[in-house]
């Protein structure tokens, strides 16, 4: 009996489904038709609808840009991260002959992979074209700026310990004043930037439920306007997807408003900073620039928006939704 | 087209709206539901278009057992029956057009058949050149025919009217009487509620008599 009441119902299910199987394609019209209603109806309202993007927009640039940032400090470091090397200070009253002989001798160690002496004249060049204190520096009748003799280790010769044993062997040298291994503040640098990319995953989620909060407030909003609709379209049969597609709608197009918004403010913010973060790298002689969203963190980031808008949306409507019946 | 079979309804707070009540009416018959204030006349229509569930008994609809159906095939149900409200229950910031559509939009039409059977029924109800024009700026005459051509558009096979001529002057009424009369002749079942004793009794069909939820008098008192 409990079967045969089963099989009528399954029945009778497959007869409401048919319709939707048999003409698929009315059935993507329908939701082309609600999308494109559910932007109308944004269109129509434009401030709130701008604000609420707005506010989307803000929390998902945060942190899309401290990510960006974060990404670029780390190619920056990245691309010191190979060539760690040694920078050695000579003394200022070593003889050009007998720097050029230690620089010989140092070359020659199997720890050494190469090695480039920067003499005081062309330290003294740099510094006055980089630095803006040419004038500054003319006024001196002496040039002030040490040999420099940059040291590259053999690969086998660039982890923590064996670039220390090397820097100490170097330092222990008469000609040597100082001996600064730059891989040190890299791998401090990474440390950090490990440390800044957990803090920006927290950061991330916070702003993520705040998305999910500002779009499921203001599809609670909608649904709470539309509450005689939603009473007269279920009394005329509608189903619960059906009355659920317009607020969803809603949902994804405010995510995708914002996230395409967040992506303006950072590319905004991106142009803004190029000018002066190429000019620091100049200084570093570095042919660093700043990178901007890529096009695949663009995707992610217009995927993110959206899939959050669809689920900030959907759980609005499936606490606030179920609870209008007709009566 | 509808059977009760022990009917009885009790809202949540307790009191029992309607009393075991047993009736059938056929397919494709009209039958008026009357009764004082209160007597249970919209619990009735309301438990039949699942808009409330029964507490005891059993409903059949066109064959069906719809007294312990899942929740989730009853907008199915309510597609089968065309439902006309007192209050009207249109859309207002709608069109005519619109809100006649509806119906058709929900169970997925196809946008030329819409057009077409929405022309069909405003034509019908003497609407067609109403039909861009907003519900609030028709008169209240108006706005129950807008009523009725949303509930016919899907041609149903089961009318329910609520009190469809409570704020209608008699002349009117008796129009739009004689408008379900109509539908019925081309085989629609139809189920009117009203307190209008002078109205039903110009009227030649069955009447159920509500009494304080209990059934006075049933179609065949009446046959
Ligand atoms: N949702 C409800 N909750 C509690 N009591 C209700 C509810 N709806 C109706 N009633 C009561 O049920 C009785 C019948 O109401 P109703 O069916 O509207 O009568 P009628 O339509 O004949 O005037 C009334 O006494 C009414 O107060
Ligand atoms: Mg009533």
């Amino acid at each position: 009996m409990g079967k045969r009441r089963n099989q009528r119902v399954a029945r009778s299910r497959l007869q409401d489904w048919l319709p939707r199987l048999q003409h698929p394609r009315i059935y993507l019209q329908r939701h082309a038709q609600v999308a494109l209603d559910s932007l109308g109806r944004m269109y129509r309202n434009p401030l709130p609808s701008l604000m609420t993007a707005a506010v989307i927009g803000i929390a998902l640039a945060l942190p899309s840009s401290l990510y960006l940032l974060l990404d670029n400090l780390h190619r920056m470091s990245g691309s010191w991260d190979g060539q760690a090397s040694l920078s050695v200070f000579l003394k200022e009253k070593v003889p050009a002959a007998q720097r050029d002989a230690l620089a010989g001798r140092i070359r020659a160690w199997e720890e050494v992979a190469s090695l480039q002496v920067i003499t005081p004249e062309q330290a003294l060049d740099e510094f006055s074209t980089h630095s803006g204190f040419s004038t500054a520096l003319e006024a001196l009748d002496e040039n002030p700026l040490p040999a420099v003799l940059v040291v590259v280790p053999q690969t086998a010769h660039t982890g923590p310990a064996a670039a220390e044993a090397l820097q100490k062997k170097i330092k222990l040298l008469p000609e040597v004043e100082l001996a600064q291994l730059d891989l040190a503040w890299v791998q401090r640098l990474n440390a950090m930037i490990e440390i800044a990319r957990r803090g920006i995953l927290l950061i991330s989620a916070l702003l993520a439920l705040a998305v999910l909060l500002v779009i499921g407030n203001t599809i609670r909003l909608e649904i709470q306007n539309r509450h005689d609709e939603i009473v007269v379209t279920k009394l005329i049969g509608a189903t619960n997807p059906f009355v659920r597609r317009p607020f969803l709608y809603s949902g994804l197009w405010y995510g995708l408003l914002g996230a395409l918004l967040a992506w303006l403010l950072v590319s905004a913010g991106f142009w803004l900073l190029a000018e002066p973060v190429a000019a620091l790298a100049g200084l570093y002689q570095s042919d660093f620039t700043l990178q901007t969203l890529p096009l695949v963190t663009l995707g992610v980031l217009l995927a993110c928006g959206t899939l959050l808008g669809l689920l900030g949306s959907w759980l609005a409507v499936g606490r606030h939704l179920s609870a209008i019946e007709p009566s | 087209m509808i059977r009760f079979t022990n009917v009885s309804k009790r809202y949540p707070g307790g009191f029992e709206a309607l009393t075991n009540i047993s009736f059938h009416m056929e397919k494709g018959a009209m039958a008026f539901l009357t009764g004082h204030s209160g007597a249970g006349k919209s619990t009735l229509l309301k438990l039949i278009a699942l808009i409330e569930r029964c507490t005891r008994g059993q409903i059949f609809l066109d064959g069906e057992n719809v007294s312990d159906i899942h929740r989730r095939r009853i907008p199915y149900i309510r597609r089968k029956i065309g439902f006309i409200f007192q209050d009207h229950h249109l859309l207002y910031d709608r069109t005519v057009y619109d809100n006649v559509a509806l119906p058709l939009v929900i169970a997925g039409y196809r946008h030329q058949d819409i057009g077409r059977r929405v022309r069909a029924a405003l034509d019908k109800l003497g609407l067609l050149s109403k039909e861009r024009m907003y519900p609030i700026t028709l008169s209240g005459g108006e706005q129950q025919r807008v009523g009725i051509a949303r509930a016919v558009v899907n041609k149903p096979m089961l009318l329910l009217a609520d009190e469809p001529t409570g704020n209608l002057d008699p002349d009117l009424s008796r129009e739009i009487m004689q408008l379900f009369g109509l539908f019925n002749e081309v085989g629609v079942s139809v189920l009117i509620a009203t307190h209008d004793v002078e109205l039903i009794h110009s009227m030649d069909y069955p009447v159920l008599a509500l009494d304080h939820g209990r059934l006075a008098a049933t179609a065949e008192d009446y046959a």
